[in-house]
C-alpha cells in the first residue's frame, strides 16, 4: 500500500483536529469524518476523543456511527484508539448507563480516590507487548494523560502498557488489528509523534 | 509516577510576543511558533498563552497564532485572555487550542464555566485567580460579592481581583477556588498579585489553601526568581504544575535547569532530551 488514507472519526468528543495535524506532521494523509460510509471505507481508522462515555456514545449513535466503526474493527484493518477510543471498546463503564461498544469484554472504571483527579500530566509507560507501534520507545517513557476514567479489559493479555496512578492502569491495549492507548501521542511531543509514525509504517508493511 | 509539570508562560500582544526573550537565538524573538518550539525542545511540559491584546479588533489575530503554533508544537498548550463565551471557546478550542484559560468572564459570569466545561469538557477549562493578600482597609472598602456565599469574611486572606488585577471583586480567593471547581472548571491557575513580578517567590500560603482546598490540579503563578521558588511552590504550596515567565524569557535559567534542580530534590519530573 502506497499511502493510506487515514480516518479520524469525528464525534463531537474533543479536539479531533490536534489528532489530524499530528498526523500530518509525521507524513501521513488523515482527514477528518463523521460519515459512516466513509468510516467503513477507510484504510485506517483512528478513534480518538475525551468527554464522558454516555454523551459521547449517544453522539455516536445520533450519527449512526457505531456499526460501521464496529463493521471497521471485525473488518481487520489497523485501527488505532486514543483516550476515550480506548475507554468505549470496553462493554460498559462507571461513568454512565449507556452501553458502550463492547469490543471488548471489560469496564471502564473511575480512577480511584486520594489523587488529583483528572489524572493530567506526563506520567510514565512502562510496556509490556511490543506491537510494531511502539518500536524504538524506551520503556518508563512519560505521555501526556488527561483523563478520570480508565479501561479495565477482563482479558489481561491484551493489555500492552500499563501506568500508574494510585492504580496500575491499562494505558494502552493491543490485539489482532487493534491499538488503543489512554494517553495523547498527539500532546506527547517527540515520542508521542513517533508513535503516530510507528503507526502508518505499520498500515504501509 | 505522574510528573509536575513546567510551564513557561508567554505574553502575546497583537500577534507578538512581548517581554524579555532577545536571548533566544532564533531568527525572531517576537514570532509566537518560534518560541513555543524553542521552549518544546527545552522540554516545557505545556505552554500558556496569554492574549494582552487591549483592542478587540486585534483578537482574531490570536486565532491565527493558535492555528500556527498546534500545527508545529505537539505539547499541550492553554490560551487565556479576553474570551467571554461558549462561542469565544470554542473558537479558540477549533484553532488547536487544549485548554482555555477563563478569569474576568468566569467571576461576572460563573455559568460560563458551567457552560463551557459542558460542552468541551472540564479538562479543557482552566480558571484563572487573580488574588490578593486582604488588607486591614479592605474591611471598609473592599466592595460587597453579588454573591453572598462567596464574600469576604474575618477568615478571608485573599481577595480575587478582575480585569488583570485592576478591580477588587470582594470575593475570598479560597471560597472562589472551590466554587469553580464545583461549577466544572478542570484546573485551577493561581497567581499571586502580591509576588507576581517581583522574582522572591510565590506565594506557598495561597497555593497550599487553593491546592488542599480542591480536587483538581491547581498550577503556581507569580514570583518565580530561581529554581528553589518552583520546588517550594511543589513541595511546599502542594501544587501539581508551576508557571513561570521572567525566569525562562531572560535566559536566567533553561526549563532544563529548572527540570534538573527539581529533579536533585527528588521530585518527579519529565526528563528532558
Amino acid at each position: 500500500m502506497s499511502e493510506p488514507r487515514i480516518t479520524i472519526v469525528d464525534y463531537e468528543a474533543g479536539n479531533v483536529r490536534s489528532v489530524q495535524k499530528a498526523f500530518q506532521k509525521v507524513g501521513g494523509q488523515a482527514s477528518i469524518t463523521s460519515d459512516p460510509d466513509e468510516v467503513i471505507r477507510a484504510d485506517a481508522l483512528v478513534v480518538p476523543g475525551q468527554g464522558a462515555c454516555d454523551s459521547s456514545m449517544s453522539h455516536m449513535r445520533e450519527k449512526g456511527l457505531v456499526e460501521p466503526i464496529k463493521e471497521f474493527i471485525a473488518s481487520g484493518k489497523p485501527f488505532f484508539g486514543v483516550c476515550l477510543g480506548l475507554q468505549l471498546l470496553m462493554k460498559d463503564s462507571e461513568e454512565g448507563d449507556e452501553p458502550c461498544l463492547g469490543v471488548l469484554q471489560g469496564r471502564t472504571r473511575r480512577l480511584p480516590p486520594g489523587q488529583k483527579i483528572p489524572h493530567m500530566g506526563w506520567n510514565q509507560v512502562d510496556f509490556h507487548i511490543r506491537h510494531p507501534v511502539f518500536d524504538t520507545i524506551p520503556d518508563g517513557s512519560h505521555f501526556y494523560f488527561v483523563h478520570s476514567y480508565y479501561a479495565d479489559p477482563d482479558d489481561k493479555s491484551v493489555v500492552a502498557c500499563t501506568t500508574d496512578y494510585g492504580v496500575d492502569f491499562c494505558s494502552g491495549a493491543v490485539w489482532e488489528n487493534v491499538v488503543a492507548v489512554q494517553f495523547h501521542p498527539e500532546k506527547s511531543g517527540a515520542l508521542g509523534l513517533k508513535i503516530y509514525k510507528n503507526f502508518i509504517e505499520d498500515i504501509k508493511s | 509516577m505522574l510528573t509536575k509539570r513546567i510551564i513557561p508562560c508567554l505574553d502575546v500582544d497583537a500577534g507578538r510576543v512581548v517581554k524579555g526573550v532577545s536571548f533566544i537565538d532564533i531568527r525572531d524573538a517576537g514570532d509566537p511558533a518560534a518560541l513555543a518550539s524553542f521552549y518544546d525542545k527545552e522540554g516545557a511540559d505545556e505552554l500558556v498563552f496569554l492574549d494582552i491584546t487591549a483592542s478587540s479588533d486585534d483578537r482574531n489575530i490570536m486565532i491565527n497564532v493558535v492555528k500556527q503554533v498546534s500545527e508545529q508544537v505537539f505539547i499541550p498548550l492553554t490560551v487565556g485572555g479576553g474570551m467571554r463565551s461558549v462561542a469565544d471557546v470554542k473558537r479558540m478550542l477549533d484553532a488547536g487550542a487544549d485548554k482555555v484559560s477563563l478569569n474576568t468572564a468566569a467571576v461576572l459570569n460563573p455559568e460560563l464555566v458551567v457552560e463551557s466545561s459542558e460542552h468541551f469538557g472540564s479538562q479543557a477549562i482552566v480558571v484563572a485567580i487573580d488574588a490578593k493578600r486582604v488588607t486591614v482597609e479592605d474591611a471598609s472598602t473592599a466592595p460587597k460579592s453579588s454573591d453572598q456565599s462567596l464574600g469576604l469574611d474575618e477568615s478571608s486572606r485573599w481577595q480575587v481581583y478582575i480585569h488583570g488585577g485592576r478591580t477588587p471583586m470582594g470575593i475570598d480567593a479560597v471560597k472562589w477556588a472551590i466554587r469553580v471547581a464545583e461549577l466544572g472548571a478542570g484546573e485551577l491557575l493561581v497567581t499571586s498579585m502580591d509576588t507576581d513580578g517581583h522574582l522572591t517567590g510565590y506565594d506557598l500560603d495561597i497555593l497550599k489553601a487553593i491546592s488542599e482546598g480542591v480536587t483538581i490540579p491547581v498550577i503556581a503563578s507569580g514570583g518565580a526568581g530561581e529554581p528553589e521558588h518552583l520546588r517550594q511552590a511543589v513541595e511546599t504550596g502542594k501544587v501539581d504544575a508551576v508557571l513561570a515567565a521572567s525566569i525562562f524569557h531572560f535566559g536566567t535559567y533553561s526549563v532544563k535547569d529548572v527540570k534538573d534542580y527539581m529533579a536533585s530534590h527528588g521530585l518527579p519530573m519529565r526528563p528532558t532530551d
